[in-house]
């Protein structure tokens, strides 16, 4: 285990792409102390913003309020970083792998582009959760993002595959441009969810406003969400699945595409 | 003052070929002598005139437009980080302007010319000209779609026509003319195309495309400008489009033409599933009639841009591609579309493209007529021209590359058939020699004595592509720009423009006619001399 503890919130953006298991795991105490980070445009050390104990491990604790560093676990492929306090904007961008836990809030663009792994936020996570950077023609391409806490504008924006859950509420364009992958929004959303969404799937909990271009398709009991619950509910997410429950309205869109996409909102049985 | 001595001269121009020679260089120029100053030990070498690109995009509206649309290609490639001696920016597809001259001179390449200027955009191309650093620069203006042109054509006012075109050509400070697609830009904004050669432009009754291209032909030959109309012909892209290709050779018998990125336009079929290579047909043609030269405009597989004047062709892209799109309306004058692209190996369509660059190079028979481009950005970025010379140069190469083509494709293209290879005096002659007369800059790509002091210097290696891609030394107007991979000097370059006589009575007659149509006021339509960094205005 490497363990590294931010000495003091930096006053502008810190750029720390190197907090990454790939990078620190076959560096010695004394290299992991000289790896490079951007202040602003200037570089510097990593030991000028970070105490740190041990030598590399595929296991990093990084402690403190990192909600001004940016790029935590940018590409990694293995390992373990744990993150006791908040994190900054592109935590686990382009990741391909390994496990990112964040025991606080996480910022915009989290998992942005990522192929595989998995990042659980315990608390809020900003906008563009697994989105497509400007300009990319997809995003997310794999891996599960969990965010126990609300989530921003625009989370799964031009997604392709994978899974992001979030139990708390989000706010608008929830999947924007999606082309595939699921998107479970625990705690609803606001508006304008799906928006020119060409695949994919959206399951929402909770009753929300569809764009009219969302049309009603059937009531249901989708086979794959059983094992999508099952799946989630060893990841500590829970989704109704047992027919009994209820069913699943389902909504294709968006025809302004025009889109094969689909929304699931959950119905409870009335008893 | 500079000697470089012990290295292989490759100079076509002067009939020198590989013999060794040295080069002294005094004030700028090639001159017979010099007593000392440095020496450049290039034993072990060769020399070359510097590169001359005559068809690239380089700045200007629609590039920035092309620039603000792909910020995920910006992503891809590595940053350009400022340094004592050049300054920052990024690369890729469109690389930024200060780039853009770090790239071209760190490949050898010491001129280019912006093939495709609006005149209403013409002051902010000449300002990313400025800031385009070491290369010297010329541009060619848009005039097949001008309103004011089309409209004289119309009623059949020639004279008037050429000092129209002539005020105009000194207005956007160019030193060419440029048309593309002949009155498909002025139909899209209708939403139509010309696609036929003798049919009226929409909105016209009289101008068909024909009419535009033979008189734009004559305006320039009239004009005595050095360089010839420089045209993109009607019906680019399209499958069995040679026919249109050959039509346009036809009208231009007699006249001096520049035909533009040919490889978009020899295409045979009846549309994708069928389309295959005509190259044949257009490179037999083509080496019979002497007046015309050209530029491939090769492909190369990967991501790239395409950026052209021809609205319609890149509507029909998007629509190909379900990609980003972007379209500019220049007013009266031209239009502009812009499709990110990604030419690709297994697809039948882009081998025949990639296929047809390298045959029409391989089948025009005189080098001095056909010149290496990519039409920058759109077939390729032009930082890739090594790996076209290795094409050229190394049969065995081109017959691996060939296996990664689908079987499918190796049926509709000719390139398995030919075997001719460069050598390093014809690839002196497409990549300098050939476009600087083209160009009718005689001081350029050439050492004889008198001629720009523009010298590129590379290892005499095996390895084509990466010695083409790294020259040992680059010289630009007698200074050292670039040694040991290094930039030393960010030297300025000069901007080149031609001034035609026109009877300066003209301006009345435009001037109510642009207070009428245009948006921005007579006065500032014109750029001023000053915009350009180092103006050399060439007689004509």
């Amino acid at each position: 285990m490497t363990t590294l503890t931010l000495k003091e919130s930096p006053t502008v953006p810190l750029e720390a792409e190197t907090l990454a298991p790939d990078v620190i795991a076959p560096l010695r105490h004394d290299a992991i102390a000289a790896l490079p980070v951007f202040l602003g445009k200037r570089q510097r050390r990593l030991d000028d913003f970070f105490t740190i104990e041990g030598d590399g491990s595929d296991e990093l604790e990084v402690r403190g309020d990192l909600g001004r560093v940016k790029w935590i676990g940018r590409g990694m492929t293995r390992g373990k970083i744990t993150i006791v306090g908040n994190a900054g904007m592109h935590l686990g961008a382009y990741m391909k792998g390994g496990t990112i836990e964040v025991r606080g809030n996480a910022s915009d663009w989290v998992g942005a582009e990522m192929t595989g792994g998995l990042i659980h936020v315990h608390g809020d996570a900003g906008g563009q959760i697994g989105a497509a950077y400007r300009g990319s023609l997809s995003g997310m391409n794999g891996g599960i993002i969990l965010v126990e806490g609300s989530a921003g504008i625009e989370i799964g924006m031009r997604m392709r595959r994978g899974i992001i859950a979030v139990k708390g509420p989000v706010r608008d364009f929830a999947g924007l441009q999606m082309k595939g992958g699921t998107l479970f929004l625990l705690g609803g959303a606001e508006l304008r969810t799906g928006a020119w969404m060409i695949r994919g799937t959206i399951v929402c909990l909770k009753p929300i406003a569809l764009l009219p271009t969302f049309s009603y398709a059937c009531t249901y009991d989708p086979v794959f969400l059983r094992l999508y619950g099952r799946r989630l509910e060893e990841l500590g997410f829970s989704i109704p699945y047992q027919p009994d429950a209820g069913g699943y309205r389902r909504y294709s869109g968006d025809a302004a595409v025009p889109g094969k996409g689909e929304i699931l909102v959950w119905k409870p049985q009335v008893a | 003052m500079l000697r470089i001595t012990g290295g292989k001269v490759y100079d076509p121009a002067n009939n020198i070929n590989g013999q060794i020679k040295d080069i002294c260089i005094s004030d700028g120029r090639i001159v017979s002598e010099v007593e000392g100053g440095r020496t450049i030990d290039a034993t072990g070498m060769i020399v070359f005139p510097g590169g001359v690109d005559v068809h690239t995009h380089v700045a200007g509206a629609a590039l920035n437009f092309a620039r603000a649309m792909i910020p995920e290609d910006h992503r891809r490639n590595a940053p350009y980080v400022r340094g004592e001696r050049h300054r920052g920016g990024i690369g890729g597809a469109t690389p930024t302007t200060y780039v853009t001259g770090y790239l071209y001179a760190g490949m050898g390449w010491t001129t280019v010319n912006e093939a495709a200027v609006p005149i209403l955009s013409a002051r902010h191309t000449h300002e990313e000209l400025r800031d385009t650093p070491i290369v010297d620069k010329s541009c060619c203006v848009l005039l097949a779609n001008n309103e004011i042109l089309l409209d004289l054509l119309e009623a059949g006012e020639t004279e008037r026509a050429r000092h129209v075109a002539a005020w105009q050509i000194w207005a956007a400070k160019a030193y060419g003319v440029k048309a593309v697609n002949p009155g498909g830009v002025a139909a899209w904004k209708w939403g139509k195309d010309a696609k036929g050669l003798y049919e009226p432009v929409p909105g016209y009754n009289k101008v068909t495309p024909a009419k535009i291209i033979a008189a734009l032909a004559s305006i320039v030959d009239d004009l005595g400008l050095p360089h010839p109309l420089h045209l993109h012909c009607n019906n680019l892209g399209a499958p069995g489009n040679y026919n249109t290709t050959l039509e346009t050779m036809k009208v231009l018998e007699g006249k001096r033409a520049h035909l533009a990125h040919l490889q978009y336009h020899a295409y045979g079929g009846d549309d994708w599933f069928t389309m295959r290579s005509k190259s044949a047909e257009v490179a037999d043609y083509f080496n019979a009639h002497p007046n015309l030269t050209t530029d491939a405009g090769a492909v190369l597989f990967g991501n790239t841009v395409t950026i052209t004047a021809d609205g319609p062709w890149q509507h029909l892209l998007y629509k190909l591609t379900g990609r980003k799109w972007g379209n500019l309306d220049v007013e009266n004058e031209t239009g502009c579309g812009i499709v990110p692209y990604v030419y690709k190996e297994k697809n039948l369509v882009n081998a025949v493209q990639w296929a047809v660059g390298l045959e029409l190079l391989l089948l025009i028979n005189d080098p001095w007529r056909v010149f290496l481009t990519t039409d920058h950005p759109n077939g390729a970025a032009f930082w890739r021209y090594p790996e076209i010379i290795q094409l050229l140069m190394d049969v065995n190469f081109r017959r691996e590359q060939l296996k990664k083509l689908a079987p499918k494709a190796l049926k509709r293209i000719l390139l398995p058939e030919l075997d001719r290879q460069y050598t390093l005096s014809e690839i002196a002659v497409i990549t300098s020699a050939g476009p600087a007369r083209a160009l009718g800059l005689a001081h350029k790509g050439h050492l004889g004595i008198g001629a720009d002091a523009d010298v590129a210097i590379f290892n005499d290696s095996k390895d084509i592509a990466r010695m083409f891609a790294y020259p040992r030394y680059v010289i630009k107007g007698g200074e050292v720009v670039i040694e040991e991979g290094e930039i030393r000097k960010a030297v300025e370059g000069r901007g080149y423009v031609v001034r035609p006589v026109y009877d300066e009575k003209i301006e009345d007659y435009i001037r109510p006619l642009f207070q009428q149509y245009y948006t921005m006021s007579f006065d500032n339509y014109p750029v001023e001399l000053e915009r350009l960094e180092n103006p050399d205005i060439r007689s004509c």
